[in-house]
């Protein structure tokens, strides 16, 4: 091989001490190091949105895993984010019982007010858009998840009231920090 | 509602669950307490036997069969483990009755796990709880650090000897997961594609490890099993399988929800006295008995009793009991659409016809529902049924998808063919009601 032929090594960032550290704590609970693959996935996205290719390249060498596998883990997942998302990520369930109860008024409600699609960031970088498999809120139906909370039996009117809601949490957050 | 008449769900309380203290006033942890000092674990396997009681996920395979086939080893090395693994990856369009229990009674869980473990020799546990059931995931792990502390985990459990230690894993979001062999991939830090089977897990499974996967249906009927005896199991549905079930309905129906049934409750029980029937103006079209991946069933279905043996003999399966009401404002050919979307999606890629059929499935459908299909795409559906189909694929999410294709294309026949021949989807033209 000459030298003109050789795969440039990337940077890889290093985690964060808080991020060594619970990545570490699982390491205690697991048989492997690779069995903590999802979790430290989560652990650095709750950190940092979303997991970077540095981001994985960085666990991948922590796991002493191949990078190769981490991104077969990473992206087989609909809650790993191998983008940059919004502030909230809202996740519209787009399976059958949402389908039977409005879930199309619904998202065209949603999508109308924050004029994106699906796998798409408001410009002001408060909202990503993504549909989710089956939210097991059938009975509530049409259903959504905004970071961990679920919100059922939606409207057309009452997703925007939710949204609006959400929208002025930032607001209040905002103001608070200023003070 | 009594433990003896709503042993699965007399203990629940969605607002808040019950401490361990509580639950223990009620009955909780009894069942453990007995199948621990009373029973020997072989003597434990042979009692759920005998209780009749099936797999509650969807496959209704005799739970204490599946325990006895893990193989025994009086001691074991450092290196060695036997693992119960709780499949709690609740990701069946339809399908929201695990959920009740993990977040509204946890300690169930725990109780029941403890149990099977016993029987089973199994020293380590694992919950595997699905990514998005976040309030699940907080109330399970205060569930698990009191028992802990009450000494239901851990080593020398309530002085019997006995070791289990039980931890908590939350996925992130793929409905392949559920699927026994892949849920064990997904624990192992692996991609989550399912394995060839033999050597099934009970076996060699997590970490090549002899390993059970349950559900958490099937899981939390164990306390009442060896507090309240066979007889009593049996007693709740002489006719039918043993025990009681969880059943659903979600669609347009009057009331949504989940009931708790003795086993073998007619179609037509859960749908017009629990659910509360059609909603106004909506007539019955079809059904699927037991989530997303269940043949549909017809209005001249609602007095098959609910249990494996019956649905079956039905052209469908008992499923996870689920009921998703299809009415006759609704066009099937956009449901099952809908339904190959989520298999097309959730198709792992492992295997051809699976990887390359449901999208090839949502194509001809699409074609279909937006009025340009033509008759012979209605046979290429049949043909693509046939090619998805059970033994020609890696595991059974293709079959799966399947069921609820054919028996549309079946029930259904004429609603195909009118969005051919019309060339437009008649129920968003208002033409057709059913």
């Amino acid at each position: 091989m000459t030298h003109s032929q050789q795969i440039p090594i990337t940077q890889v960032d290093t985690l964060s001490a808080a991020e060594y550290e619970e990545i570490d704590h699982e390491l205690t609970l697991l048989e492997t190091r690779q069995a903590a693959s999802i979790e430290a996935l989560k652990i650095v996205q709750r950190h940092r949105g979303w997991i970077s290719d540095q981001s994985l390249k960085a666990i991948a060498d922590y796991l002493q895993i191949p990078v190769a596998d981490l991104e077969g883990v990473a992206t087989f997942y609909n809650l790993i984010y191998r983008q940059p998302v919004g502030k909230h990520v809202i996740h519209v369930c787009n399976s059958v019982a949402c389908h039977l109860c409005g879930y199309d008024e619904v998202l065209r409600a949603i999508k109308q007010h924050l004029q994106i699609d699906y796998g798409e960031t408001t410009a002001d970088g408060n909202f990503t858009l993504l549909s989710n498999a089956c939210l097991g809120g059938c009975d509530k139906a049409p259903v959504l998840m905004i970071g961990k909370e679920h919100h059922g039996n939606l409207t057309s009117t009452s997703v925007i009231d939710l949204l609006n809601s959400v929208q002025g949490e930032n607001l209040g957050e905002q103001e608070g920090s200023k003070q | 509602m009594t433990a003896l008449s709503h042993p699965l769900t007399y203990q629940v309380n969605l607002t808040s669950p019950k401490t361990l203290s509580a639950y223990c006033d009620d009955g909780g942890y009894q069942g453990a307490r007995i199948a621990l000092t009373q029973f020997s674990p072989e003597q434990a396997v042979e009692q759920v036997k005998a209780s009749g009681l099936k797999g509650r996920g969807g496959a209704g395979f005799p739970t204490g069969m599946k325990w006895s086939f893990v193989p025994r080893k009086a001691t074991k090395t450092e290196n060695e483990n036997t693992y119960l693994v709780c499949n709690a990856d609740e990701m069946e369009p339809g399908t929201f009755k695990d959920r009740l229990l993990l977040e509204g009674v946890p300690h169930q869980l725990i109780e029941a796990m403890v149990i099977a473990a016993y029987a089973i020799g199994a020293n380590k546990g694992y919950i595997f709880l699905r990514g998005e059931y976040h309030l699940a995931a907080q109330r399970i792990t205060h569930a698990l650090n009191e028992a802990k502390t009450a000494n239901w985990l851990g080593d020398n459990i309530q002085g019997t000897g006995f070791n289990f230690e039980l931890h908590l894993h939350t996925s992130a979001g793929r409905y392949i997961c559920g699927e026994e062999t892949a849920l064990i991939n997904a624990l192992e830090g692996k991609r989550a594609n399912p394995r060839a089977k033999p050597p099934f897990p009970q076996v060699a499974g997590l970490f090549g490890q002899p390993t059970i996967v349950n559900n958490v249906e099937t899981l939390c009927n164990l306390p009442h099993i060896f507090r309240h005896g066979i007889e009593w199991y049996q007693s709740h549905a002489p006719e039918s399988d043993a025990g009681t079930k969880i059943y659903g309905a979600c669609g347009r129906v009057a009331k949504p929800g989940l009931w708790e049934l003795p086993m073998g409750a007619p179609i037509g029980k859960v749908l017009n006295d629990c659910a509360g029937g059609m909603q106004s103006g909506l007539k019955l079209k079809g059904l699927l008995p037991g989530g997303a991946s269940t043949d549909f069933l017809l209005p001249q279905h609602l007095d098959v009793p609910m249990d494996y043996d019956h649905v079956a003999k039905a052209g469908s399966r008992l499923g996870t009991g689920g009921l998703i009401v299809l009415d006759d404002k609704q066009c099937p050919v956009a449901m099952v659409l809908n339904l190959l979307r989520f298999f097309a999606q959730e198709s792992c890629g492992w295997c051809t016809p699976c990887r390359d059929g449901t999208p090839w499935a949502v194509q001809l459908l699409e074609k279909i529902e937006q009025g340009k299909g033509q008759l012979a795409d209605i046979d290429e559906l049949y043909r693509l049924c046939d090619f998805m189909w059970i033994g020609k694929t890696h595991c059974a999410l293709a079959p799966g998808a399947v069921e609820p294709l054919r028996s549309a294309l079946n029930y259904f026949n004429d609603d195909f063919v009118q969005h051919i021949e019309l060339h437009h989807c008649p129920y968003h033209h208002g033409e057709r009601h059913g």
